[in-house]
Parts: structure tokens; sequence; C-alpha cells
């Protein structure tokens, strides 16, 4: 064996051991646990739909957000066109939040795909381990005294324990995230109920509590370069006077 | 000697690596003691790529039990540190 390594290493180790050393015969108690295995492998199947789900979810949401940038977009070159200045400001800070938002839903969207992925391949890697065991089981007990058989099976029991264990780990830890997920997706469609990212022809009296809000959340200089951008693309000639904060 | 990445695999790392993998192992310890977020991202990555960079994968049909299982590379620094002081991921 390797001795003592390292503590942070052999923590989970230890762990992990304990909750095997349980098992009085590890080659008996996987006969009796193989219920219990294909009850893991089961909600390992439960586990990657519900990360599936949520995926979609915040894929629909990405969708949402992506049509609004461009809306909000248009709203700013129109409100620009027509000499509407403020009223541009406000459409591009609200293009600005729901563009952030969007980036962090696309982050989401690939780390809950990668959590897919990983948690299909644990799947099945713990099935080949299970049916590997079976086969050894057959095999050493064939050739095998009684006395080294046990050590043997026993021996190749726990390592299937153990795999048993990290599939349990991986995938309680991709649902806690798949929960934090929906925590944000949630968050975002309360964004999305106060209108935050609603098209501006419902605005009408100017600065509300959303507005006000929203001039907090987004970056003003970016705001400023985005206007800038847009008046030089729209030929609207003269630089915004407003802008001293932004052009030192 | 069988290590095993928590939640990615096991990979089989020459003895020869031993005390390397051990100082590595005390760096990532000493940062989450330090409670650096920093130096627990780097030694712990560090850790990470040592294993993955000189072991070889074990093959899914291998039984072997593991020497060494390191906690799951999205481990966070909270987390971490209640690896060291509470329950951490797995109950005692």
């Amino acid at each position: 064996m390797a001795g003592t390594s390292g503590r942070f290493t052999t923590i989970i180790k230890a762990k992990i051991s304990k909750l095997l050393d349980r098992a009085e015969d590890p080659g008996e108690t996987l006969d009796y646990s193989y219920q219990k295995q294909l009850e893991l492998l089961q909600n390992v199947k439960k586990g990657i739909a519900e990360v599936v789900t949520s995926k979609k979810r915040l894929q629909m949401q990405a969708d949402k957000l992506e049509q609004q940038v461009v809306k909000l977009d248009t709203q700013a070159r129109q409100a620009l066109s027509a000499g509407k200045e403020d009223l541009a400001r406000v459409a591009l800070e609200r293009k600005q939040l729901a563009q952030t938002e969007l980036q962090s839903l696309d982050g989401q969207v690939k780390e809950l795909e990668a959590e897919q992925q990983r948690l299909i391949e644990s799947e099945q890697k713990l099935r080949t381990k299970i049916e590997s065991f079976r086969t050894k089981k057959e095999v050493v007990k064939a050739q095998y005294s009684a006395a080294e058989a046990r050590v043997q099976i026993s021996e190749a029991a726990t390592g299937v324990g153990e795999e048993m264990a990290d599939v349990g780990l991986a995938m309680q830890r991709a649902l806690d995230k798949t929960e934090d997920m929906k925590a944000r997706a949630n968050a975002v469609e309360e964004l999305e109920a106060a209108g935050t990212f609603e098209d501006l022809t419902a605005l009408g009296s100017g600065q509300d509590d959303i507005d006000r809000q929203l001039h907090e959340l987004t970056s003003q200089s970016q705001v400023d370069d985005e206007l800038a951008r847009m008046k030089a693309e729209l030929g609207s000639g003269s630089a915004p006077g407003e802008l001293e904060e932004g052009t030192s | 000697m069988i290590v095993r990445i928590s939640t990615e695999g096991q990979y089989d790392l020459p003895e020869r690596f031993h005390a390397e993998l051990n100082e590595l192992d005390n760096r990532v310890v000493a940062a989450v003691e330090a409670d650096s977020e920093d130096d627990y991202r780097e030694s712990f990555a560090a850790l990470l790529d040592f294993v993955r960079s000189n072991g070889t994968p074990v093959e899914d049909t291998d039984l072997r039990g593991s020497d060494l299982i390191i906690p799951p590379p999205d481990l966070t620094l909270a987390e971490a540190e209640q690896e060291f002081t509470g329950d951490g991921l797995l109950p005692d």
C-alpha cells in the first residue's frame, strides 16, 4: 500500500473505507446488495433526467433573453433615430442586463451538459464494474481454495463498493448544482415578471423603480460607449454633450 | 498505487511519484488551513494535473480499490474546509 500520504487525499478514502467496513462480508454483501446496485443505477438515470430537465428550462430562458436583446437593440436604434436619447439609454441598459443574464445562463447550460456527460460515464463505469465482479466471482470460486477466494472476492467487492460510493457522490453533487441553478432561474423569471426585460412601449412615464435599479446594475460606461457607437452608426453627427465623465 | 480522483475515475500512478504527490497534497492542506482561495485553487489544480498527467487511467473492468482518493475536482474552498472540520462530503 501507499502508506500515509497527505491528509487531503486520505480523508475521503478513510470515510469511504468506514462506509465499506460496515459491510461484514463484502462478497455476501454484494450479492445481497445487487438489488441496491440496481436501485443506484436507477437513481443515476433519474438524476440524469433531472439534469436534462433543468438544462432544457435554462435553454428556454436563454432563447427568450436572446430575443429580448435583439428587440431592445432595435428599440434603442429607433429611439435614437427619433432623437429620444433618454429612451435609447434605458433600452441599452436593459439590453446590457439581459446580455449579462444570457452569458450566465449559457455558462450554466454548458456546466449542466458536462454534468450530464459525467453522470452517463459514471453509470457506464459502475455497470461495467458490477458485471466484472460477477464474472470474477465465479472464476475465483472455481479456481481458488475457499479461504483464498474469500480474500480475492472481498478485495474486488471493495473496489466495486468504492465505485458505488463515488457514483453516489457524483450524483449528489450534480443534483445540488441543479438545485442552485433552479434558484437562479427562478430569480431571472422574477426579473422578467417585474418587466425588467420588457419592451419600451410599456415604459411611458419614464424613471420608475426598475429604471433606477437598472441604472445601478448596469455599467454606465459600457452603455455610454454603445450609445456613442450607435450614434456614429446612425450618422447622427455631433458627439454627445453629457458624456464628460466618460471622455477622460 | 491506485489514485482515484473522486467523481472522475481511477489512475494508476507509479510508486516513485508518491513523495511528490504527498508534497502537493500538503500544499493543498496548507492553503485550506490558511483560508486562501487563490492558493487553494492553484495547489488543488496542480495536484489534479499531477495525477492526470503522470498516471494512466484504470480500466473500467479493473476491480482494485484505491490507495488514495482525491476529493472531486469541483470542490470549493468552503467544502474543503468543511472536509477538515465537519462531516464533509461523506458523513462519518
